[in-house]
């Protein structure tokens, strides 16, 4: 048995040592909300948080993930508060499909932890997950906006 | 009013049909549901019976269905039921604006749904009106669908969403008219009641007033009544002056959900008692699977079954990362079939012997062609080649299907829900009516999701043979390599100049004609001008790919533009623009984009730019390119300016993103894209060698609209059309290499490190 916590709560998880976090999360704790992209660490469609780290679960195995505090896309928000990342997205009107837009939004809150008012160049370096909508411009303006909130 | 370019039959009546005496029949749009009725218009030319299933599904408790796809509940909520798909254009959100605006709704109480998978909401009236009447199906119809051309003519339906059709077809024609009709019967309902003349209603805002005598009623309190009205069946459209929803940038529907994880793509569908599977297919093209030990894959922890099928093997587990482990533990054998020795270099041999033996299809042809080339001095020669290429939609193929008790339900992402459905009864043997179809939204479509359902056929397969519900989850590299690919194709131009330098004949002669057909066309004022092709056949599977046809023979054309101006000792611009003589919408965008970019100003050391235009699905755009070479020698696209005239814009915050995430497909392409062949089968397995364009890859990119007020034209495809030549010619202003083949490596045209000298790619300009 693993245990860590999601989104603040503690789960118990009965899998092998080598699953990737991403399918304890999406098919065994029900939190569908990572995506599932190329499964080799390369779009980063499956970004989370571990303690605060972007990390792509797709390539994360779960044992690694004891005790650790993972978020997730859907425990972003604090109650019907959004995040102001999640806000300045929904500003700048940034998702077209949207199936990347959880990684790409975990991935700019770990952008915007470590760096409150990033530069177009670390930006370019930070941001390496793909949108094949190439809805790039729209998540750029929305990471300066939330850089400003 | 606005007018409309195309004969639109619907808007005639029929003879011998009456208004108000409408049988059962027929209903023609604005008719009347007459005995046992109170549903009011339908929309097109939809038989009674359709309108009143259309009901039946669509219709809620406390709210009256007023047209095939609006309902406007007693709370005053205006639901517009949207037939088409969403895949992150926006249409969920467009569509309704078209509708409220010509309802005169108050934004705040409209909804959207998607019209559930029944042909009731395809738009089944239109393409009948295309068929019937004297003109013939908008070749851009046919855009994403070769399977759909041909379905229209044999079932009358369409549902489709692709070739840029939602907005300019559904919507246009469609909504407007549905909410202009929805409106009229409320107004209606409203003189009737209050017993004054219907011109001295006024209706704003979801809400009826009548000034004289301050009486005031909500769209809902008179819904139900309205429904009982008629409405002329020429009913005025609004003018663009008076317009206060379309042409702002409302925010779309879809969006909330999609920055909490709360959106269900297909790939999220939890239904109880569910099983995950992945499914590995036969590498080869036309290969199948010989012989498979199951044994180590069923000893290993969660899995169910392994499936046999003919094409492959699905494994069948308690989640998907077990499935995929076992999946991988086992050893298939294949047979390649007939196509294992087949390599990208054998391919190409072929094209290009195809076009050596001459027995080519003449796709158009204006004056005389072949007598202008062989009198010119100059003739300038050049051919091009493009490879094929995946789609790759972030969201992988995947379908959950169960069989129950001779009943199929089926969840998924679909273009096309209508034709889904129909095939998915095909597949599983089963009458429509056994098929409940589930669509979800979609992580990405470009043409994959369209009339190529091969991922609903292969989770059906593997659902025949378990007990409950099975997601059929591809890997990534399944996705790679058993796409239905952009086709790879070999063009050979030819022009000829006369001494002012003026172009008096172009000859583009091409291997594989696909879609749409007008892709081919040129908007230049060539007094000779004329298309050839042939084909050459082989086994690579074929589909739409963002933008179709004009992917390539965008990249041809407009390339070939430059290597003509560089022969005449023109400028690029100057140059398009002196060749569209009777083309002003067309001369007016490519101006803007020129001024834009600032054409021929002066540009910082190790910079160039460059310039073409397309027309695509009915819009025009201009691009132009600037351009420097990174220190690894790739090509650095710093920004792109878009000048575009797609008629009139519905929602300019989502036409500007899909004009501008349009071009980041093409740049993909351009810089990056290349699907290669060898042993039959696909070499490239996932993003580590199949690579798109990133956050530091994207340019800046600025865009322009101009609003001809000519029909609307589409917004998703546009924009990946013209990119790549674009980006090219500035190469060849930077670096003197001209750019004949896709995609650009290392600021030097990839052939020239590929293929021997003098196969004519090759040829400095």
């Amino acid at each position: 048995m693993i245990t860590m916590q999601v989104n603040g709560a503690a789960h118990e998880v009965d899998a092998e040592d080598g699953m990737p976090l991403l399918w304890v999360l999406r098919d065994v704790l029900n939190f569908t909300g990572t995506k599932f992209g190329c499964g080799v660490g390369a779009c980063g469609a499956c970004t989370v948080l571990i303690d605060g780290v972007a990390t792509r679960s797709c390539s994360f195995p779960v044992a690694l993930a004891a005790g650790k505090d993972i978020k997730t896309i859907e425990g972003l928000a604090q109650g019907d508060t959004l995040h102001k990342v999640q806000q300045a997205w929904i500003d700048a009107q940034a998702p077209q499909c949207g199936y990347c837009q959880s990684g790409q939004i975990m991935a700019a809150v770990a952008l915007l932890q470590e760096k409150p008012q990033p530069t177009d160049e670390e930006i370019d370096a930070a941001m390496t997950n793909i949108c094949r909508c190439g809805a790039y411009a729209q998540i750029r303006a929305a990471i300066h906006a939330a850089a400003k909130a | 009013m606005r007018k409309f370019a195309l004969p639109f039959t619907l808007l005639r009546k029929p003879k011998g049909i009456v208004m108000g005496k409408i049988t059962r029949r027929l209903m023609i749009f604005g008719g009347v549901a007459a005995a046992g009725g109170g549903l009011a218009i339908g929309y097109g030319l939809l038989p009674y019976e359709t309108i009143d299933r259309a009901r039946k599904i669509g219709g809620k408790d406390g709210e009256t269905m007023l047209a095939a796809w609006v309902r406007i509940g007693t709370d005053n909520s205006v639901t517009v039921i949207v037939p088409h798909s969403e895949m992150g254009q926006g249409v969920h959100t467009s569509l309704p604006m078209m509708l409220a605006e010509e309802l005169d709704a108050d934004w705040s109480l409209v909804r959207m749904e998607q019209a559930p998978p029944d042909m009731a909401f395809a738009n089944s009236g239109l393409a009948r009106g295309y068929l019937r009447g004297d003109a013939s199906i908008p070749s851009w119809l046919s855009g994403t669908a070769d399977f759909g051309f041909r379905k229209i003519a044999e079932s009358m339906n369409l549902q489709l969403t692709g070739g840029s059709t939602s907005v300019r077809f559904t919507g246009v024609d469609g909504m407007r008219r549905t909410g202009a009709a929805a409106r009229a019967m409320l107004v209606k309902a409203a003189a009737m009641k209050w017993g004054v003349g219907e011109d001295t209603i006024d209706a704003k805002l979801s809400r009826l007033t009548h000034k004289a005598s301050g009486r005031s009623a909500t769209y809902g309190e008179l819904a139900s009544a309205a429904a009982g009205m008629s409405v002329p069946a020429d009913l005025p459209l609004k003018s663009k002056k008076d317009y206060t929803i379309v042409g702002t940038p409302i925010r779309r529907f879809d969006i909330p959900s999609k920055v909490n994880g709360s959106t269900k793509y297909g790939i999220d569908v939890r239904v109880p008692n569910m099983s995950f599977a992945t499914i590995a297919s036969s590498p080869s093209f036309g290969g199948s699977l010989k012989s498979l030990d199951e044994k180590p894959a069923l000893a290993m922890r969660g899995v169910k079954k392994v499936v046999k099928l003919p094409f492959g093997f699905a494994v069948v587990a308690d989640n998907t990362w077990r499935a995929k482990e076992a999946m991988m533990a086992l050893k298939p054998v294949w047979d390649d079939g007939p196509n294992g020795a087949l390599t990208s270099a054998s391919i190409y041999a072929a094209m290009d012997a195809a076009l050596d033996k001459g027995e080519l299809s003449e796709d158009h042809a204006v004056g005389d062609v072949d007598g202008a080339l062989k009198q010119a001095k100059t003739v300038v020669e050049a051919s091009y080649r493009v490879p094929y290429l995946a789609h790759a939609t972030m969201e992988v193929m995947n379908c959950t299907a169960h069989f129950d008790a001779g009943k199929l339900t089926i969840w998924g992402g679909f273009q096309d829900g209508l034709s889904a459905r129909v095939k998915a009864a095909a597949a599983a043997g089963l009458p429509v009516e056994a098929v409940t179809l589930h669509h979800t939204t979609m992580g990405g479509g470009f043409g994959r999701r369209g009339n190529t359902t091969d991922y609903l056929n292969k989770a059906i397969a593997v659902a025949k043979e378990v007990d409950g519900p099975v997601q059929v989850v591809w890997t990534r590299e399944e996705d790679i390599t058993q796409d239905f690919y952009r086709h790879a194709s070999v063009a050979r131009m030819k022009a000829a100049l006369d001494d002012k330098g003026r172009v008096v004949a172009w000859l583009h002669t091409f291997t594989d004609k696909f879609d749409p057909p007008e892709a081919i066309t040129v908007n230049y004022d060539f007094p000779n001008r004329a298309a050839r092709y042939a084909p050459s056949i082989n086994p690579i599977p074929w589909g739409p790919w963002r933008s179709v046809d004009h992917t390539q023979h965008g990249f041809f054309i407009e390339t070939f533009m430059d290597e003509l101006a560089k022969a005449a000792g023109k400028d690029p611009f100057e140059f398009r623009r002196s060749h569209l003589t009777g083309a002003p919408r067309h001369k007016a965008v490519l101006e803007l984009a020129a001024s834009m970019a600032g054409w021929g100003s002066a540009l910082p050391e190790g910079r160039a730019r460059g310039i073409s235009m397309r027309e695509a699905f009915g819009t025009i755009v201009a691009q132009v390119a600037e351009v420097s070479l990174a220190a690894d020698g790739r090509a650095r696209v710093h920004k792109v300016w878009s000048a575009v005239d797609p008629g009139e814009v519905i929602n300019p915050a989502t036409f500007k993103a899909q004009i501008q995430g349009g071009a980041i497909y093409g740049l993909t392409a351009a810089l990056y894209g290349n699907i290669t062949i060898d042993k039959g089968r696909v070499v490239q397995q996932n993003f580590n060698d199949y690579d798109m364009v990133r956050m530091a890859d994207a340019p800046e990119h600025e865009v322009q609209v101009i609003e001809s007020g000519a029909r609307t034209g589409g917004a998703g495809e546009p924009g990946t059309a013209p990119i790549a030549a674009a980006v090219g010619n500035a190469l060849f202003a930077l670096t003197g290499q001209r750019q004949r083949v896709l995609p650009f490596v290392a600021g030097k045209s990839s052939v020239t490190q590929t293929e021997p000298a003098g196969t004519g790619y090759a040829q400095a300009g």
